[in-house]
């Protein structure tokens, strides 16, 4: 079955319900007119570009090019994970440690997924080694930066409880075991969400594109099954490395607990 | 050399500190933010500090941290507490012990079994000095051990680090009671602007 391509006129006719929301915010006093139409106005720009980076990227099948354009997103979704926290480590600590754990987690799972269950020709095919990075990065992004914020605010909170723990010859791991684990656990639970109510509360957005661009249901599903383990298992991943990470430079080698390299943001 | 000797401590906030403990109390008074945890805390290599610091002739630095901390242990002034429970901050057989010890100090054992939230500041310092006192360290660093408690309950505790004392663990105190050290037969120290009066240097 081909897919119903769409027209610019297509599109030109149901932006029309956006005009919609614009009389609604006018009528009701939103004051959400402008908001909305710069927003629609970016997604169009972006989605268009992405399109056209994609396309372009698909035709050259230049390995250099897919690996730039990963590394693009992981350095964005990076940022993100490292900006959320409102406590900062000091040196760039937050960046260093929310690259590592995007990378590692999207690159692990991204890599596994390509060279055992979807197997392109090249592994590394930009078809499908850019739209599985992308997905993945996105929920690492989550996971990640939920873990890094709950950590490090963690510390600061637990401060008293820590120490008085290593003061009584616990070791710096004995000590943060309770906080990794209630960090890590935090960012796992919207993965736990988006699991158990796949297909009945909501049916997830790749699985609807793929069946839209007319491939069997139950083929799509199988898809979006994949996807959601690879999502789970990067973001376990990227998670623990943010947990990890954060607790490993926040002690020293006489296993303090070193909160002078935090500062507020 | 037995006892507890330290040499040059310092950071950037406090010291440098020399000072030889043999046996027995030293209690260091002074102004609130004059140094006196911020001594007590590098003593139990808790902030980052230079110098050396030995126990009965064994080097701090040649000594893995944890290890160290177990033989002198510290106790702040802010008691802090790591789970729900009272009980699960006494594992083991040291909740038996600790009920046994709990009347000594004035408090009820019933409180072992409840949560920490319903703890008074006086009684989560004495049980914080409880955990101190079931480790059995070589040295006790205490931030203000009777700081929240009234002076009938103050004697219990200091009866307590006597007997302490007596079978030979030494005690570094921070106190704003100006009659405790004598109490406690301690060394009287004042701390001033990050620096202690009153001790001696490594000759004495």
């Amino acid at each position: 079955m081909q897919p119903i391509l769409l027209t610019p006129r297509d599109l030109a006719v149901s932006s029309s319900l956006l005009m919609l929301d614009g009389v609604l915010s006018l009528a009701l006093g939103l004051a959400l007119h402008r908001q909305l139409l710069v927003a629609a106005f970016r997604m169009v720009v972006q989605l268009l570009i992405v399109g056209f980076v994609l396309r372009a990227a698909f035709a050259l099948a230049s390995p250099a090019l897919t690996l730039a354009l990963v590394l693009a997103m992981v350095a964005i979704a990076a940022r993100e994970v490292a900006v959320r926290p409102e406590q900062r480590l000091v040196r760039m600590g937050n960046y260093r440690i929310a690259g590592i754990a995007v990378a590692f987690a999207t690159g692990l799972t991204a890599i596994l997924a390509l060279t055992t269950a979807v197997r392109p020709h090249p592994w590394y095919d930009p078809r499908y080694a850019i739209p599985l990075a992308g997905i993945i990065t996105g929920n690492v992004l989550n996971a990640a930066s939920l873990a890094l914020d709950s950590l490090l605010g963690g510390v600061v909170r637990e401060r008293a409880a820590i120490e008085a723990q290593l003061a009584l010859g616990a070791t710096i791991r004995q000590a943060l075991a309770r906080l990794v684990r209630q960090s890590i656990r935090r960012a796992l639970l919207p993965m736990i969400n988006t699991m158990s109510a796949a297909g009945i509360v909501t049916l997830p957005g790749i699985m609807t594109g793929q069946i839209l661009a007319g491939l069997d249901p139950v083929e799509a599903v199988k898809y979006q099954i994949l996807l959601m383990f690879l999502l789970a298992g990067g973001s376990g991943i990227g998670a623990a490395a943010a947990a990890f990470l954060a607790a490993r430079r926040l002690t020293d080698s006489r296993q303090r607990l070193r909160l002078d390299r935090l500062a507020r943001r | 050399m037995r006892g507890l000797r330290i040499v040059g401590l310092r950071s950037e906030l406090a010291g440098p500190f020399d000072l030889a403990i043999e046996r027995g109390a030293v209690a260091i008074s002074g102004a609130s933010g004059s140094g006196k945890s911020l001594f007590l805390r590098m003593l139990a290599d808790l902030d980052p500090n230079e110098g050396e610091v030995w126990l009965d002739g064994e080097r701090r630095s040649e000594m893995p941290a944890p290890a160290w901390r177990r033989l002198v242990a510290y106790s702040a002034a802010e008691s802090g507490w790591w789970s729900e429970s009272v009980a699960d901050h006494f594992p083991g057989k040291a909740l038996d012990a600790a009920r046994a010890l709990a009347p000594r100090l004035a408090l009820a054992s019933h409180l072992l079994d409840g949560p920490v939230t319903r703890l008074s500041s006086g009684e989560k310092l004495r049980l914080a000095l409880i955990r101190v006192l079931l480790l059995e360290p070589r040295v006790m660093l205490l931030d203000e051990p009777t700081g929240a408690v009234d002076q009938a309950t103050a004697l219990l505790v200091e009866q307590v680090l006597r007997q302490r004392m007596e079978i030979g663990t030494i005690l570094v105190l921070a106190t704003h009671d100006p009659a405790q050290p004598a109490r406690l037969g301690a060394r009287h120290l004042r701390m001033v602007a990050g620096r202690l009066e009153g001790a001696c240097s490594q000759s004495c």
